[in-house]
């Protein structure tokens, strides 16, 4: 059976690790210490965990004010509450100011499950990604998601490391080369480019499995930072493949799928199907079974990819 | 001259700055930065332990302008102190000038944050105090405050937080002059009473003149010996203070002199400075 570890908890177990390390690292939540697996940290480094109570703003602005004093600062909390309650501070007090604040927020995407909308961060990836010198990180895996964040507190400047809630495959092994900006081919194709982030990752594994079935080759590649983009990779592949699909646990607007439709459109436009959400809301029910209704699972990425294949005729 | 005629000279200074460069940048915020002069004057020739030379010493006091707009008057005190050449407050506005409408860490010597988004700030100060009490440094946070920016919800984070974590090496100044773009803060969103709610957040509050040099003084010094909680100097001042057609009018929230109107109030300024010099 597959290994199954969420991506918040590999968070949680290389703070520690990095806790150790690194003493100028300080780490901030807003009363969810438990659920975004900063806990451990706060009983092993309290003299430099802080929670700041549910005042999502004001954590911003406090991470702010550490990192101009010379702290590496990690804040915490939802992914729909750090990019959207807090952006403007973001925006502004972090950002602005160029400061290394590495925000860390959990529970992204619909696969949050049975809390609902109002928990789900769906909109996150694009409220970042407009910012200024912002960095995108959406890691696929727990391996992954652990070279993420020690790569994001070696690196100068904000980052945004989005993370989930629900217990996903491990896909990566322990040597995976992971390094901020660059996309990486997980499987080699020649018919039609998937372009992944997150934990649609395994979803478009399993789709390429399905397409090699009927004798269709998908390229797979895992483009886990978001910003800065590997445009490099994103327009090879497609100048080599002729058709493109993205996947993406995020509204279809602004996130994975607009970036690469960016590139291509000013690169090398080929047919596009983007898998995401497509401009609602979410709401309750298991992760598998939104999974389903929002159209997100290997079948439908499967059917983006044989519908992007056939386009590519129309194009002649 | 003593101090006090010393610190009165300054912010003499510091209005006249203000005003000639408002009126070559024809744009900007005269009423806010006439109103925190005397405080800023205080802080920047007294108080702070900076170092001009140094921008960036770790062991300085911080100081965070939270209500932005006032720039002029912070872009003023920096130049005054050194930080750069007084001349370059002409540049104010202007395209590719280090000196923006609202304040920026990365592009002027001396400022500590980019601020301007009311509410900001003060959350900003929050995080470099709390810094001190980690490494165990002796530097204190002031951070000034405008009556209006507090009807944002983050100060009220901010000021719960800072209590919280009994953050004595914080001095927040409340420059109390009662009007906000709109109209009086009283009509507009009426933020009284503001010093029970700022005690209710568990903060020390002290009242002073914002115009009276020796009580500001005095009142610094005396918030310093508070231990266990921060403190709010809520500072009364006249909005536009020192120009007698632009004190207490809220147009002049954000609207520059003419260049008429600007020497208008040199010249009440500079008749001004004479009380105190001869």
């Amino acid at each position: 059976m597959e290994e199954l570890v969420a991506t918040r908890d590999a968070f949680g177990e290389i703070l520690l690790k990095l806790g150790e390390e690194n003493k100028n690292l300080v780490v901030l939540t807003a009363d969810l210490a438990e659920s975004t697996r900063v806990k451990k940290f706060a009983e092993k480094f309290p003299e430099r965990f802080f929670n700041m109570g549910i005042a999502e703003q004001n954590m911003m602005g406090v991470a702010a004010g550490l990192a101009r004093c010379g702290k590496t600062v990690i804040a915490t909390t939802f992914a729909i509450f750090a990019s959207g309650r807090a952006w403007e501070q973001v925006r502004y007090s972090i950002s602005h100011s160029y400061l290394n604040v590495k925000i860390v927020a959990t529970h992204g995407g619909i696969s949050v499950g049975e809390d609902g909308s109002s928990h789900q961060g769906t909109e996150d990836i694009s409220l970042m990604r407009t910012i200024p010198g912002m960095k995108v990180i959406v890691p696929a895996d727990g391996v992954e998601t652990k070279k993420a964040i020690q790569a994001a507190i070696k690196v100068k400047g904000p980052v945004y490391i989005r993370l989930g809630r629900a217990k996903t495959p491990v896909i990566f092994k322990e040597d995976y080369p992971f390094q901020i900006g660059r996309g990486y081919i997980i499987r080699k194709g020649k018919d039609v480019s998937i372009f992944t982030c997150g934990i649609m990752l395994s979803q478009a594994l399993k789709a390429e499995e399905k397409l090699k079935e009927e004798g269709i080759s998908a390229e797979v590649i895992n483009i886990s930072t978001l910003k800065p983009l590997d445009e490099k990779i994103i327009i090879e592949s497609a100048h080599s493949t002729g058709a493109v699909v993205t996947a993406e646990e995020h509204q279809i607007i602004g996130g994975l799928g607009s970036a690469v439709a960016e590139t291509l459109g000013e690169n090398y436009p080929v047919p596009l199907e983007r898998i995401g959400i497509k401009d609602k809301f979410g709401e309750s029910g298991k992760p598998e079974e939104l999974f389903e209704k929002y159209q997100l699972t290997a079948n439908d990425i499967y059917k983006a990819a044989k519908k992007a294949i056939g386009r590519k005729d129309e194009k002649k | 001259m003593d101090r006090i005629n010393f610190l009165k000279e300054k912010a003499n200074l510091l209005r006249q700055d203000v005003i000639r460069m408002l009126a070559v940048a024809t744009s900007g915020h005269p009423g806010g930065s006439l109103s925190s002069a005397d405080i800023l004057a205080c802080l920047y020739f007294n108080e702070l332990r900076h170092n001009p030379e140094d921008p960036e010493w770790e062991d300085r006091d911080r100081f965070i302008l939270s209500k932005g707009h006032a720039c002029p008057l912070l872009y003023s005190a920096l130049a005054r102190s050194g930080y750069f050449p007084p001349e370059e407050l002409q540049t104010l506005r202007k395209i590719n000038s280090r000196l923006q409408g609202h304040p920026d860490c990365k592009k002027t010597p001396g400022v500590e944050i980019c601020t301007g988004s009311l509410g900001q700030g003060i959350s900003v100060a929050v995080g470099m105090a709390l810094a001190g009490k980690i490494d165990k440094k002796r530097y204190r946070v002031y951070v000034l405050l405008g009556d209006g920016e507090i009807e944002e919800g983050e100060v009220w984070e901010a000021a719960m937080s800072a209590s919280h974590y009994k953050l004595d090496n914080l001095c927040a100044i409340l420059d109390n002059n009662s009007l906000q773009i709109d109209g009086p803060i009283k009509e507009v969103m009426n933020p009284e009473p503001i010093i029970e709610k700022w005690r209710a957040f568990g903060w020390n509050t002290v009242e002073v003149n914002g115009h009276d040099i020796p009580q500001i003084l005095h009142t610094f010094k005396k918030a310093k010996e508070v231990k266990g909680k921060p403190t709010i100097i809520i500072a009364h001042t006249i909005k536009g203070k020192g120009v007698s057609f632009m004190e207490n009018v809220v147009e002049f929230h954000g609207k520059a002199p003419t260049k008429q109107e600007a020497q208008i109030a040199l010249t009440q300024l500079k008749e001004e400075s004479k009380k105190w010099k001869n």
